[in-house]
């Protein structure tokens, strides 16, 4: 997993709620056996027409947007639990999703994939939208060793939280399977003492 | 201390609390299919690490696998060409499946519970986030994405925060015509579809107890659906009668001390839950959804909501324009194209039974296709067995072999641009069914009759 420290980028704003992981990969799309190219068809079905042609009104065929942030709408990542959705993401160039919550898997998928799902309030949310609004260009920075979103135009700060385990897995670019692999012993041990298991 | 059942079954869990809080959790059943685990394998390949716990994996290949001519190789070159990725992986890694053709093969939250996998007490993921279904039967249980995937085969652990608990109680008698996928498309349209994330939900109370394991497994099947890490239900003698003799339950004196031990896994009196809510069963009429995700979802003579928040504005009213409906309108009296009976949802023994009963001496609309695909080898042979599939033919249904098929239609049972489907399925979602298609979630009842009428109507009309 690649190292996560700090990013300084404008963002692409996605004002809808409950985007669920059907619409950032459609399942026709899940046929891959490898965790690469998934970026191809982020968004497919609200960023191509059938016959592949963009639709110019989506976000992201909209040539004053662009960025590694995605600002979106409550709820982000619900439904399936395809980590593919985190893998398009990121092959698309985004390392960081704002949102005022993210749903459990997607959450999860997102921090194992080194893409961070970053919650701010409602009403953050509401202020990042408009000032994208205004202004397209406008630049955040994210902090993640100091779990801070700056705006540096309107010098607004926002504190954000993260668990601190998966905060320092993303700063150094570990991931759980090799903390898992070093507990063996105890998992081992865990197998010989339990009494129930059928 | 009062413990809630899922606390219980947790604590039984934790190998050990990481420093920093995360707990290392036991897994006692890994389930995969052929879609979220080539990359996990890639994975331990890559890092040079041993399938630590090959008997506690179980593969099929179910979400991509055509529901016609099963016996031929699959046509379509992707698809194939990851069910044979899933095979290789098995055999390298001494991984037991049951691939397509096998008399076990199906979609893999029905086989799990058929095959007596599926035990109270015991921790269960699989990398598909109706996992929760197994929840039914008293079991903590719920999706992952393939990094854990891959997390469970290196270890047979993952690294968890513990969620929190809400309990959602629905008391009394459930009305006619009025069933467990009515009970949980109503709690979800209560909840919203963003109502219960961060927590795994306990469901009690007289009317979820009065349940089959069958509605048992709807009812959790969906718990994902409101954004519930899983769902559960304490595990009683519905459970145990239903679990008893199957292939893969404990057997005699073995089974005697797993039965004694489930006894004990219920919340205690005064188990305090973060979240409560209680419904009442007579409230619940029979469910529709009318929008893009599963908790736009009205009763079936109600009508379509015409304000909303204001900060839900926008994505409502794309939704509806997705849907083709208007805000207020009701449902009743359109006419839809498609009927589609499966799904991890409502493919099983209980649901084809409820369709065949209704349709039996009846005809669907013409204008109507209506596929039916059970969800294992051993669901379809059952219904063979009682001669549901001369009913559902002679009605003009069409009994499919099994799999996920058009709930996500990652094979080729798709659902046109702009077609209605009334679907016993899990998700509505923009596309869910395929481009453009628009899916309308309900019953397996709801789903025969609107078959029949070949357009929505109030079912209570027309029990049979």
């Amino acid at each position: 997993m690649e190292k996560f420290q700090t990013l300084h980028s404008s963002a692409i704003p996605l004002p809808l709620e409950n985007i669920d992981t059907d619409q950032i990969i459609p399942a026709r799309f899940l046929k891959a056996t490898t965790r690469e190219g998934f970026g191809e068809n982020l968004f497919r079905d609200w960023r191509c027409n059938a016959d592949g042609t963009p639709k110019p009104n989506f976000v992201l065929n909209d040539a004053r947007y662009n960025g590694q942030i995605l600002l979106a709408g409550k709820n982000f990542g619900c439904g399936s639990s395809r980590e593919h959705a985190a893998w398009a993401l990121y092959d698309a160039g985004f390392r960081v999703v704002i949102s005022s919550y993210f749903a459990d898997i997607f959450r999860g998928n997102a921090l194992n994939t080194g893409l961070l799902p970053l919650q701010v309030t409602d009403a953050e949310l509401s202020s990042l939208f408009d000032l994208v609004e205004q202004d397209a260009n406008t630049q955040f920075v994210v902090n993640l060793p100091e779990q801070t979103l700056h705006v540096p135009a309107t010098d607004q700060v926002i504190h954000f939280d993260i668990d601190p385990y998966k905060k320092e897995c993303l700063i150094n670019g570990y991931d759980d399977i090799d903390f898992l692999v070093s507990q063996k012993q105890a998992i081992e041990a865990y197998e010989q003492r339990r009494t129930w298991a059928w | 201390m009062a413990k809630s059942l899922f606390d219980k079954i947790w604590d039984a869990h934790v190998v050990k609390t990481a420093p920093g809080g995360l707990d290392i959790v036991y897994i006692d059943r890994h389930l995969i299919h052929e879609v979220t685990s080539p990359q996990a394998f890639d994975e331990l390949e890559a890092r040079n690490l041993p399938l630590y716990r090959p008997n506690r994996i179980l593969a099929t290949a179910d979400h991509n696998v055509p529901t016609r001519n099963q016996h031929l190789p699959i046509e379509e070159p992707l698809s194939r060409s990851q069910v044979d990725k899933l095979t290789a992986n098995c055999e390298k890694y001494g991984v037991e499946l049951y691939g397509l053709g096998h008399a076990r093969q199906g979609i893999v939250h029905v086989i799990g519970p058929e095959l007596g996998l599926t035990l109270p007490g015991a921790t269960i993921v699989c990398g598909d986030s109706h996992t929760s279904t197994h929840g039914a039967f008293g079991a903590v249980a719920f999706g992952i994405g393939t990094s854990q995937v891959a997390q469970v085969m290196a270890t047979q652990c993952l690294l968890l925060s513990r969620p929190k608990r809400m309990r959602i109680t629905v008391d009394g008698e459930l009305r006619r015509g009025v069933t467990a996928k009515d009970l949980i498309l109503y709690i979800i349209s209560q909840l919203g579809t963003g109502g219960a994330t961060g927590y795994f939900v306990e469901y009690a109370g007289s009317a979820v107890r009065g349940l089959s394991m069958e509605g048992r497994m709807t009812v959790c099947n969906m718990s994902i659906e409101m954004g519930a890490r899983g769902g559960l239900i304490a595990p009683d003698a519905t459970t145990f009668a239903y679990v008893e003799g199957r292939a893969y339950a404990p057997k005699g004196i073995v089974w005697e001390q797993a039965v004694a031990y489930w006894k004990t896994l219920y919340s205690d009196d005064d188990t305090v839950f973060d979240a409560e809510h209680h419904f009442n069963a007579r409230d619940i009429a029979p469910m529709i959804t009318y929008g893009t995700n599963p908790g736009m979802g009205i009763a079936l003579n109600g009508n379509i909501p015409s304000e909303v928040a204001a900060s839900e504005s926008e994505s409502f009213d794309k939704s509806l324009a997705y849907m083709g409906f208007q805000r207020g309108e009701s449902l009743l009296g359109k006419e839809i194209n498609y009927v589609f009976i499966g799904s991890c949802t409502n493919s099983r023994i209980e649901d084809l039974r409820a369709v065949a009963a209704y349709v039996q001496g009846k005809q669907k609309a013409k204008h109507v296709e209506a596929i039916i695909v059970p969800g294992s080898k051993q669901v379809e042979q059952q219904a063979i067995s009682e001669g549901l599939d001369k009913i559902l033919a002679e009605a003009g249904f069409e009994l499919r072999e099994p799999g996920c098929s058009a709930c996500l239609a990652m094979n080729e049972d798709k659902i046109p641009a702009g077609a209605y489907c009334v679907a016993t399925s899990n998700r509505n979602f923009e596309g869910r069914q395929g481009p453009g298609s628009r899916t309308l979630l309900a019953s397996p009842l709801v789903a025969a009759i609107t078959a029949v009428q070949g357009r929505i109507v109030d079912i209570t009309q027309y029990l049979n």
